[in-house]
């Protein structure tokens, strides 16, 4: 009936990242809705491509796109924007779906706004029909939003985390369609000029599995001492809510929340923190929450699996007590 | 170097969201207002840069007459100017509010030479499109990056340093003039000094009230995720608690591994 929804699928590690798997789920969902075929863009190296449509074999993908353009590597947010959106118009798309990650909304809001298309970010859920009925995530994902989206192209990113990436069904490897793009200069212009390597040693927070997080209560950078003692006794990391990084306790890097870092630990230990929503998607995929505050009414008892009521400051940490 | 920061009111919503009676809008009655870490640190950013350089700063908002307090509040750490493209306080969708800033840019620019960087927040905090920076860019034909945690302008360009997806960092040069979305981290903004509040409450703000018009993305009524909350177990008071804790951190498997 209509032409392809597009998949935009970036990689990690040789492979399709989670989110792009994700949100490849949605992309077949609207294609069945709508009747029409799903197609993948692959961002990665020219060279790489067939490897990375061999990993989409399974995945209900038709054909997988090569942009035939030497110059063009994942580094290049403007060249694949113009890429994708000279992909698009050609094919009479109906929809692009790309993964809502820092690095999947810039690519697709690159390509909206070259198309003049409005974007919907963080979707949950996609009804396509006469207009689309569309619901994405407000404030990191505290609030849900139901809206309707009318645009000739549909250009969504799904949240990450939020649907489950389909398993392989045991099909063939998508047809490998090879596409010339025009890129001028001026599409390759904004371009990754250099890099340097993670930090190595230090564990870092969201592949910690004991995260023990501090927040006012713990009273001053000093405060944090106890919980680094805990967080090394427990193998963990030590994080921290908005207040203690805009006091200069703790640096920014160990943020928790919606401006901050998502962690997803075994346990998370939050030591005087009183739960704010922003602090919440932070830390609300641990597995277990144990709240430590004075207040046994702070909002972080309403997420929190175990509490103890008291004052953080003058406890000792509780497995040396 | 001439430098204009956009940001955006938002409720400071704590521990709950409370949304109104027909479930358009977040019930604010309560709520105090504010913008989003990102944006506080964009403003930071271009005071510093200005500071050590010379140069102006310009701060614009598109919201309702009351947003002239989060202009306020970016004079008082010392931007310069401001301006507020003043709404009748209902949502502006992304393409939407890029075309208001992009027609107020031109406007100003006209008037009062080219801003070298336009900076933005990476992302709004309450409705997070991730986009307008990236759309104002485009329809400017300047070049763009988002997730910034570090920037070095130097002579008719910007070094900027973002987060890698993988782990560490990527760098970016961009000529001037560029736009820059950043993120909280770039910088750990100051406190407003009693005579910058007075100073800023002071200052004039130019106004101009643009005409609404959907993008295409409009919002329809919002509702709170279905979220299970727990009863948390209590496992003591105080140091008491200790045997408990210890007894849990061993039954899951964190301690004594
Ligand atoms: C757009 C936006 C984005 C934000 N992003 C983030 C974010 O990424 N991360 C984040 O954390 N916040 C964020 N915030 C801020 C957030 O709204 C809260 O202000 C913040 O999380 C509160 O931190 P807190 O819990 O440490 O402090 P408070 O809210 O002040 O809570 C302190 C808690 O400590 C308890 N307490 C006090 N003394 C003791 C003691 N001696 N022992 C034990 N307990 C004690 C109190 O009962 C209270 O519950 C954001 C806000 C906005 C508007």
């Amino acid at each position: 009936m209509s032409g392809p929804v597009i998949a935009l699928v970036t990689s990690a590690g040789g492979g399709p990242d989670r989110a792009s798997l994700e949100a490849l789920t949605v992309a077949r969902q609207i294609a069945a809705a709508t009747g029409s075929p799903v197609e993948a863009i692959v961002v990665a190296e020219r060279s790489s491509a067939g490897g990375a449509a061999a990993s989409l074999a399974g995945l209900g993908v038709a054909r997988a796109i090569v942009v035939e353009d030497d110059r063009l590597t994942p580094d290049h947010p403007d060249g694949w924007a113009a890429a994708v959106a000279q992909v698009a118009e050609t094919r009479a798309t109906s929809a692009i779906v790309g993964p809502g990650t820092e690095r999947g909304n810039d690519l697709l809001a690159r390509v909206a706004a070259r198309l003049d298309l409005p974007m919907a970010a963080n979707c949950l859920t996609v009804e396509p029909g006469a207009t689309w009925a569309i619901s994405r995530q407000r404030w990191a994902g505290s609030l849900i939003e139901d809206c309707r989206l009318t645009a000739r192209i549909k250009v969504l990113t799904i949240a990450p985390n939020t649907v489950a990436a389909g398993a392989p069904d045991g099909g063939a490897a998508p047809a490998v369609e090879s596409v010339p793009v025009t890129l001028t200069d001026a599409d390759l212009a904004v371009h990754v000029t250099g890099r340097e390597a993670p930090e190595r040693g230090k564990i870092s927070l969201t592949d910690a599995k004991v995260v023990v997080g501090g927040g006012r209560g713990v009273g001053s950078g000093e405060g944090f001492a106890e919980l680094e003692e805990l967080a090394s006794l427990l193998g963990g990391a030590v994080g921290g809510s908005r207040v203690v990084t805009s006091a200069g306790w703790r640096p920014h890097a160990d943020q928790i929340g919606q401006t901050g870092l998502r962690i997803a630990p075994d346990v998370y230990i939050a030591c005087g923190i009183s739960g704010a929503i922003q602090h919440i998607v932070g830390c609300k995929a641990a597995k277990h929450i144990v709240a430590i505050n004075t207040d046994a009414e702070a909002p972080i008892m309403g997420v929190a699996d175990y509490a103890v009521i008291g004052d953080q400051i003058r406890r000792r940490s509780p497995v040396r007590a | 170097m001439n430098i204009l920061v956009c940001v955006k009111r938002v409720p400071a919503t704590g521990g709950r969201i409370v949304l109104t009676p027909d479930g358009t809008d977040i019930d604010t009655r309560y709520l105090g207002f504010t913008v989003s870490p990102h944006e506080e640190c964009a403003v930071e950013e271009a005071v510093r840069i200005v500071e050590g350089r010379g140069g102006s700063t310009t701060v614009l908002t598109l919201g309702p007459a009351a947003a002239e307090d989060q202009l306020r509040d970016a004079m008082a750490i010392g931007i310069e100017r401001a301006i507020l493209l003043e709404t009748d306080g209902r949502d502006w969708d992304p393409v939407a509010t890029a075309r208001a800033i992009v027609e107020a840019i031109r406007a100003q620019e006209s008037a009062n030479g080219p801003f070298d960087l336009i900076l933005f927040g990476n992302e709004s905090a309450d409705s997070g499109g991730f986009q307008v920076g990236i759309r104002v860019a485009a329809a400017l034909g300047r070049p763009v990056v988002t997730g910034i945690k570090s920037l070095a302008p130097g002579e008719g360009s910007v070094v900027a340093r973002r987060e890698a997806a993988g782990g560490g960092w990527e760098t970016f040069e961009l000529p001037l003039p560029a736009v820059v979305s950043v993120k909280e981290g770039i910088n750990l903004p100051r406190y407003p000094s009693v005579p910058g509040r007075l100073r800023a409450r002071k200052k004039e703000i130019e106004r101009s009230t643009p005409a609404w018009q959907s993008g295409g993305l409009d919002k329809v009524v919002l509702r709170l995720p279905a979220t299970e909350t727990t009863q948390a177990e209590v496992l003591g008071r105080g140091a008491e608690a200790a045997p408990a804790v210890v007894d849990l951190l061993t039954r899951i498997g964190v301690l004594g591994r």
